[in-house]
């Protein structure tokens, strides 16, 4: 096996790709809510992700991700055999499980996929745990059964009701709260504005709650600064100080805007694609 | 025959307005000529103040006068003997307050051209004896880490594989070299430089492991357990800090680490890189550090049409290099003296309009044995900027402090060591900005030494 090479790739839906890659380094010391920077080759760009699983013994982590902007869209171009010139991990505080007993995760669309190592890593350390799963529409359901196997309930949403249950996740966690259920904390992974409004729910139950942030970033390690985010009224760095924090205390709507910035030169790159090549950038 | 011209030779440079639009180095470096003449213009005098004014005691008298008879692969390989990274320092040391700041001709004059000399010799070597083989060093057995790619661990590397020691160099970035490729730009220290020396590195067989978070993906503990006898941490200096104002995460505000990382390691000024940038048309840049005016510059060559560097006291005390100033006012960058931001404002949608600063003006000396600046009441100005780039030092990253068993922090929050770099745990040697906080690159070569000296001694035991 090669470093950094994708051993297996399966397309979970349209837009959502699950990889495994032999990255031994970093499967030595995964943990769950920790995450990698990648970088497809030489002249891309360095992406944050959270990692879907690893297997330590295999040398092996999981990375599922979304096709939205340009190294997702070279990610796509990438088949099994291919390897990333560089990941390197893992990053980040790994989750918090000390203490709990029973926990709701809420996952909200490509979010799933990084709610599922976390869900499934408090089950694996015998937390009781309710999954929310939500998505737009029936095509985009992603990880049914790896959630149903390693959650003590899981609960499938849409949006627009062509699948399970007709709801906003929001609104299954106000029916789950109302039910009686009691949790000792609540984890949010999925939209900032899903967080954010999550997280409101929490809070007015007095529940703690937490959210998985993402923020551009280059080194991992708190060298650039560039994924500061207010939380409490305190600067913090997303790659040293999180992933997670506590979800009540984030600025949300500054958190939204500053994920914005590249937005623009997103777009470009984007659009600047598909004229020679048909692809991003081509492969040999 | 001693040169008795008073003055340096001067050094060939791009012009101003061609070089501020390119990222090709602006000091082209001195012929054989001048190197000659201006290696004729050292006294070679007794007491060799020069020498004892660099951290790495480079025998500088004696390279000089091989560069003045002419012998120039011997003034390198004198050079070399002590100093690992020549060609980086004859680049970026500040030399004014070392080697050159002590030079006796600097007393009627301008001390001899020093680092301008050392560049020349090692890019006389590099260009005509480059490509020689280099031979493996004879291993002694002895297995060392070093943690850090950066200018304090490639100096360590380099001494220890030359007493025969056998070094892994672990490094976080996908690319080594630490500063020296993040930081310091293209224009002042060619990247295929530090790549040409740790590719030297190599061919003596140090092994570099890139992707490698020293604290993540491995402890220093677990390295220890691993066979290493002995543990190197030459980390940097670490986190940015931000002036705790108003607007500071509005869109456009970035670190200074961040600006330069984004162009210098992610090559966001080539169009085949993908690396996203803010393309600011008028810029400003708080502090007056080296990395403020590598920030400045940069941000010149980037398109900006005006760019400011925003300094809270007077020009007596900005503390980058002369040097660095001197080509960020030719390239025409804007100098705001005693001005300090007190906030940045922003549009509706978040992004940076201007920042809001206030005049200063000095007082009595402070701690630091600089001038207090004050704030001149009711002097609020707003400067139109859509860009602000904060370039004020950094905080010391604690991940390897927390991460290893009872090592033990200073009073600056960096890892404690002796005048040895050795750490309170027996083995674990620490050198650079992780210990002292935001230096110079040659300081952490000096430290690398030294470190290097320490672990020798160690294992030898």
């Amino acid at each position: 096996m090669k470093m950094y090479e994708i051993l297996s790739k399966r397309k979970l839906n349209h837009d959502i790709t699950w990889l495994v890659i032999y990255a031994p380094m970093v499967a030595r010391k995964a943990k769950p809510g920790q995450f990698i920077i990648l970088l497809t080759d030489e002249y891309g760009e360095r992406i944050p992700l959270t990692m879907a699983g690893h297997n330590s013994e295999e040398g092996t982590i999981d990375l599922i991700y979304a096709t939205v902007g340009r190294t997702t869209m070279l990610m796509d171009q990438m088949g099994e055999g291919d390897t990333f010139f560089s990941i390197v991990g893992p990053l980040g505080k790994p989750t918090h499980m000390e203490g709990l007993k029973r926990v709701c995760v809420v996952g909200g669309g490509t979010g799933n996929a990084l709610a599922y190592p976390i869900a499934a890593g408090m089950h694996n350390h015998g937390i009781q745990v309710d999954m929310i799963s939500g998505f737009k529409n029936k095509d985009l359901v992603i990880l049914e059964e790896e959630f149903t196997a390693n959650t003590d309930r899981t609960f499938v949403v849409t949006d627009d009701g062509s699948y399970k249950e007709k709801a906003f996740t929001t609104d299954k966690l106000k029916s789950l709260l109302a039910e009686g259920n009691e949790y000792d904390e609540i984890i949010a992974v999925g939209p900032p504005i899903m967080m954010k409004l999550i997280c409101q729910i929490a809070q007015e139950a007095g529940i703690p709650c937490v959210a998985s942030l993402t923020a551009y970033m280059i080194d991992g390690t708190g060298m650039c600064g560039g994924c500061r985010a207010s939380i409490g009224g305190e600067d913090k760095f997303v790659c040293v100080d999180g992933p997670e924090f506590d979800g009540t205390l984030v600025d949300w709507d500054e958190l939204i805007q500053r994920n914005s910035y590249y937005r623009e030169q997103e777009a470009h790159d984007r659009e600047h694609v598909c004229r020679l090549t048909g692809g991003v950038r081509y492969y040999d | 025959m001693i040169n008795l011209v008073n003055e340096k030779n001067p050094m060939p440079e791009q012009k101003p307005d061609v070089r501020n639009k390119n990222f090709l180095e602006v000091a082209e470096g001195y012929t054989e000529d001048m190197a000659v003449r201006e290696a004729l213009r050292c006294l070679q005098c007794r007491k060799h103040p020069c020498t004892s004014g660099c951290p790495v005691s480079v025998r500088i008298p004696e390279f000089v006068s091989k560069i003045a008879e002419g012998e120039f692969e011997e003034a390198y390989q004198i050079i070399k003997t002590t100093n690992s990274l020549p060609a980086v320092c004859g680049r970026v040391c500040p030399q004014e307050n070392q080697c050159e700041g002590k030079c006796v001709r600097g007393v009627k004059g301008e001390p001899v051209g020093i680092g301008r000399l050392e560049r020349f010799a090692a890019d006389w070597h590099a260009a005509n004896f480059g490509d020689e083989e280099i031979e493996p060093a004879q291993s002694n057995g002895h297995k060392v880490a070093v943690i850090g790619a950066g200018p304090a661990g490639l100096s360590c590397a380099g001494d220890l594989v030359n007493k025969g020691y056998e070094v892994t160099v672990f490094e976080s970035l996908h690319k080594t070299g630490g500063v020296l490729v993040y930081g310091i730009p293209e224009f002042r220290l060619p990247k295929a430089i530090v790549a040409a020396e740790v590719k030297a590195l190599e061919a003596k067989g140090v092994k570099f492991v890139t992707d490698a978070v020293v604290g993540r993906s491995v402890t220093v503990d677990e390295l220890m357990e691993d066979g290493f006898e002995s543990v190197f941490i030459g980390t940097g200096a670490g986190l940015p800090s931000f002036m705790k104002i108003p607007g500071e995460n509005l869109l456009g505000v970035c670190s200074a680490n961040e600006y330069l990382s984004r162009i210098n390691l992610m090559k966001a000024y080539l169009p085949e890189y993908d690396t996203p940038i803010m393309h600011g048309n008028k810029i400003a840049v708080v502090g007056g550090g080296n990395v403020a005016m590598d920030a400045a510059r940069c941000a010149k060559r980037m398109g900006a049409e005006d760019v400011y560097i925003i300094y809270r006291r007077s020009a007596e005390e900005i503390p980058a290099r002369a040097e660095e100033i001197h080509h960020a006012v030719e390239e025409g960058i804007d100098f705001r003296y005693l001005t300090n931001p007190v906030q940045v404002v922003g549009d509706e949608n978040g992004y940076v309009t201007g920042i809001e600063c206030v005049k200063m003006e000095l007082g009595e000396p402070d701690a630091s044995g600089r001038r207090r600046p004050i704030e001149i009441k009711d002097s609020n100005f707003i400067l139109e900027v859509d860009t602000v780039i904060m370039s004020i030092g950094t905080k010391l990253n604690k991940l390897i402090l927390e991460t290893t068993e009872n090592l033990e922090a200073n009073d600056r929050g960096g890892i404690g060591v002796d005048g040895k770099a050795a750490t309170n745990r027996p083995g674990i040697f620490a050198g650079g900005d992780a210990v002292t906080g935001a230096a110079t690159v040659i300081k952490a070569m000096g430290a690398g030494k030294v470190a290097a000296a320490g672990i020798d001694e160690f294992l030898s035991k």
